[in-house]
């Protein structure tokens, strides 16, 4: 069949593409008009587009982008909305900076503003580790409970979460070092594993009493002086309570000479320069409320 | 191109073969739409429809602006759909979120009040009362206003165009925009204050969805009203679709006594009435019809029931001096009867379907009545925290988080007495409030408002996953609320 001589359709009367797939052949009926019309006018709208707004990538002999006469920036809206925002929330923040936290906490106005903040902020900035509602993870303790490394009140989280744990830079963040008695070879590894048992022991899970009292003297010697002579933990240190149920990094047996030979260290970056000092107080009352706050 | 293989299919005989003798020519399957130009009847039934569009019209663009005293700091607008505040005003009901379900109900009342009409009289909500077809009469009267009647319109759109046609059309369409406007306008008096929305529309200072929905509706009313006009009914309303199945051969509808009628055809002078039927053919029942259609074919699904077609042939009628009634509301099982010789069964109001609606109706509504009526005016929910779904202390208690929202749809400030039942030797405690143990709690609640506090449950080590039971008190009045939540454990 030539090019130049249209294959019409007997039915229709509507020239075909002149294809055919098993005898069945496509009309090559014209486009509807209502949808030609769109599509040059979406042309058009293209370049009234593409003068108005930012539209092509950086071109070589360019510097940036193509601005547009409306110089429209994406950055700068949200600059401008988080500005309109701070300016609207102005009022309630300067309440917030004024009172203090047990008044934010026990004023119904203020506690309902900080604890609507304070969760989104949460969400936004410390769920990641700490688990919606602050429940916690292994290596990542959990708000919730009544159970405080450092301090549970509500000074010493906002202290806390202006300063961060062990976080470099701040002169003034929470700071311990527990040494790596196994990777640093300052045990051998037979005295871990006394001291494991000797751990478990507090808890009554201990299974080899003679390890248990090998251990006693090392106990004493290497770890009381954190942990306390009878294990219940510093605070002032953060060093933890070994004599009860909460375990950040594990409470089997292997977790606990992994945490024995390692040491654990863990880190939370000081939110002081991230977070506005309202946003802190707020978060502060929120993580107090979770169910543990002292 | 090969021809191996090349199947046809005859669309007009179904069958298959390799060429067909004569290629039938094309079909199009596409009717265009021809324009209607309905005629003004003159009649009661015109009446009738005159006075039910100047009521529902007036009801529309008027009901916002009734105010309706409720006390300090909540609207005054009689009926309000507050989005921002999350209330529903009507008169003398104030609806809550928490009430959604009288509005299901209010939908499921109107869906049988439609029935039942239907059943009794066909599609008289259509005709008389449909927004569609109220604002189209509207539009069609300002058409007749600016363009003349039937003859003149249809004379008016064959003419070039020249001064007389383009000043008319220019008329109309302006007015249409007008009334457009206007009912896109009143449209969003019932969501906002009716004054300060009014004012602020036109000072730019309305909201933006103000502008947005006042926009769309007067399009929806221009394109709707003045060009879709049947074509809303024919082919975009569900209704003539679903009314098919609820009115029956007992209904009334509007009908043509094709009994009476036929045999119909223009009267010879020489010709006696008893030899044929009272139709004469004249036409007038169809020029009158908005939807363009001969009801002398019989029911059909494009006829609104409008019974502009009674009126038009009653007056043709009694030109003719013959009685009245060719075209009227009847039944079809009466005109069946007649046209078979039998006297027609007399028309029954109780049928079993219009008895089952009546009842549905009367029992809803009651429901309803008295749920309204005994609305509890304050209401206690509990949500319970999710993460963590339950935490254990360090002396292995454990603890549960829930969030109290304490609802007080009265219009004063009160207090309430919350206390916790069902899990054994459980404690609580509200943040913000020095409290320990199991006593019960007084806690404030704002006027007309919904409070949240925030509780932590604890129960002893080993308690089982068991149901908890919020209670809350008025200590003045004693009316009270309970929430059931669930008190989550590590133990089953």
């Amino acid at each position: 069949m030539s090019d130049e001589i249209k294959d019409i359709d007997e039915h229709s009367g509507v020239e075909t593409t002149g294809h055919s797939w098993d005898g069945i052949k496509e009309l090559n009926n014209p486009l509807p008009r209502w949808w030609l019309y769109i599509f040059y006018g979406s042309i058009v709208w293209a370049v009234v587009y593409m003068v108005l707004m930012p539209a092509l990538p950086a071109l070589p002999g360019m510097s940036t982008n193509t601005p547009g006469i409306r110089r429209h920036s994406d950055r700068a809206e949200v600059m401008k909305a988080v500005g309109e925002l701070e300016e609207q929330r102005a009022a309630s923040s300067a309440v917030l900076l004024e009172a203090s936290l047990e008044e934010i906490e026990t004023d119904r106005g203020l506690q309902q503003f900080a604890l609507a903040m304070g969760e989104s902020l949460f969400g936004d900035n410390c769920a990641t580790c700490h688990g919606a509602g602050g429940r916690g993870a292994k290596g990542y303790p959990s708000l919730a409970d009544d159970v405080w490394l450092w301090d549970g009140t509500l000074d010493g989280i906002e202290y806390t979460l202006r300063h961060g744990i062990r976080h470099e830079g701040d002169f003034d963040t929470r700071f311990s070092a527990m040494p790596a008695f196994g990777r640093d070879g300052l045990l051998q590894n037979s005295q871990i594993n006394d001291l494991t048992q000797y751990v478990l022991n507090y808890s009554g899970r201990a299974d080899d009493p003679a390890a248990v009292a090998r251990a006693e003297t090392l106990y004493q010697q290497q770890c009381a002086l954190c942990h306390t002579p009878s294990g219940t933990g510093d605070r002032t240190l953060g060093a933890p309570n070994l004599t009860d149920a909460e375990w950040i990094f594990g409470d089997s047996e292997d977790d606990i000479y992994n945490s024995i030979y390692n040491a654990r260290n863990a880190h939370m970056p000081a939110w002081d320069d991230r977070l506005s000092d309202a946003s802190i107080k707020a978060v502060a009352v929120y993580v107090h409320t979770l169910g543990g706050g002292e | 191109m090969s021809d191996v293989g090349k199947v046809t299919l005859d669309l007009h005989t179904g069958q298959r073969g390799g060429s067909p003798p004569t290629p039938p020519p094309p079909q199009d399957l596409y009717a265009k739409r021809e324009q209607i130009y309905p005629k003004l009847a003159h009649g009661n039934f015109r009446m009738v429809k005159w006075l039910v569009m100047a009521g529902t019209l007036a009801i529309y663009y008027l009901l916002p602006w009734i105010r309706w005293e409720r006390g300090e700091g909540i609207p005054d607008q009689a009926v309000l759909a507050d989005f921002q505040s999350e209330k529903f005003y009507f008169f003398f009901i104030e609806l809550w979120p928490q009430d959604i379900h009288f509005l299901a109900g209010l939908l499921i009342l109107a869906a049988l009040a439609l029935f039942l009409v239907t059943s009794l009289l066909g599609r008289v909500w259509c005709g008389y009362t449909c927004p569609q077809t109220v604002w189209t009469d509207l539009y069609i009267w300002v058409e007749r206003a600016f363009e003349g009647d039937r003859a003149a319109r249809m004379r008016l759109d064959k003419q070039s165009w020249g001064i007389n046609k383009a000043w008319r059309k220019l008329g109309k369409h302006t007015v249409w925009l007008i009334i457009a406007f206007w009912t896109g306008g009143a449209f969003i008096l019932y969501w906002h204050d009716a004054p300060t929305v009014a004012r602020g529309w036109f000072t730019g200072e309305a909201p933006l969805s103000a502008y947005w929905f006042a926009g769309l509706l007067t399009l929806t009313t221009y394109f709707l009203a003045g060009w879709m006009r049947e074509q809303v009914c024919t082919y975009l309303c569900p209704w003539p679709r679903i009314q098919a199945a609820l009115t029956d051969e007992h209904a009334l509808n509007v009908t043509y006594r094709y009994d009476r009628g036929e045999p119909r055809g223009p009267k010879r002078k020489d010709q006696s009435w008893d030899e044929r039927g009272d139709c004469i053919d004249c036409d007038q029942c169809v020029q009158v019809c908005p939807a363009g259609i001969d009801i002398r074919d019989g029911s059909q699904l494009e006829c609104i029931h409008c019974a502009l077609c009674i009126d038009a042939c009653d007056q043709m009628m009694k030109r003719i001096d013959r009685p009245t009634g060719l075209i009227a509301y009847d039944t079809e099982v009466a005109v069946a009867a007649r046209a078979a010789g039998h006297t027609p069964p007399k028309y029954r109001i109780i049928r079993a379907r219009t008895m089952l609606y009546a009842f549905l109706i009367v029992g809803i509504g009651a429901l309803m009545i008295y749920g309204l009526g005994s609305r509890a005016t304050i209401e206690a929910n509990v949500l319970k925290d999710r993460s963590p779904p339950f935490v254990r202390l360090s002396d292995g208690d454990i603890q549960n988080g829930y969030a109290l929202k304490l609802v007080n749809k009265a219009s004063e400030p009160r207090t309430m007495t919350l206390a916790i039942s069902g899990v054994d030797g459980a404690s609580f405690k509200v943040i913000g409030f020095e409290h320990e143990g199991a006593a019960p709690l007084d806690l404030p609640v704002e006027a007309f408002g919904v409070d949240r506090y925030r509780i932590i449950v604890t129960a002893p080590h080993g308690a089982p996953r068991q149901d908890l039971i919020f209670t809350v008190t008025d200590t003045v009045t004693g009316e009270s609320d309970a929430n059931r939540s669930s008190f989550r454990s590590p133990e089953q």
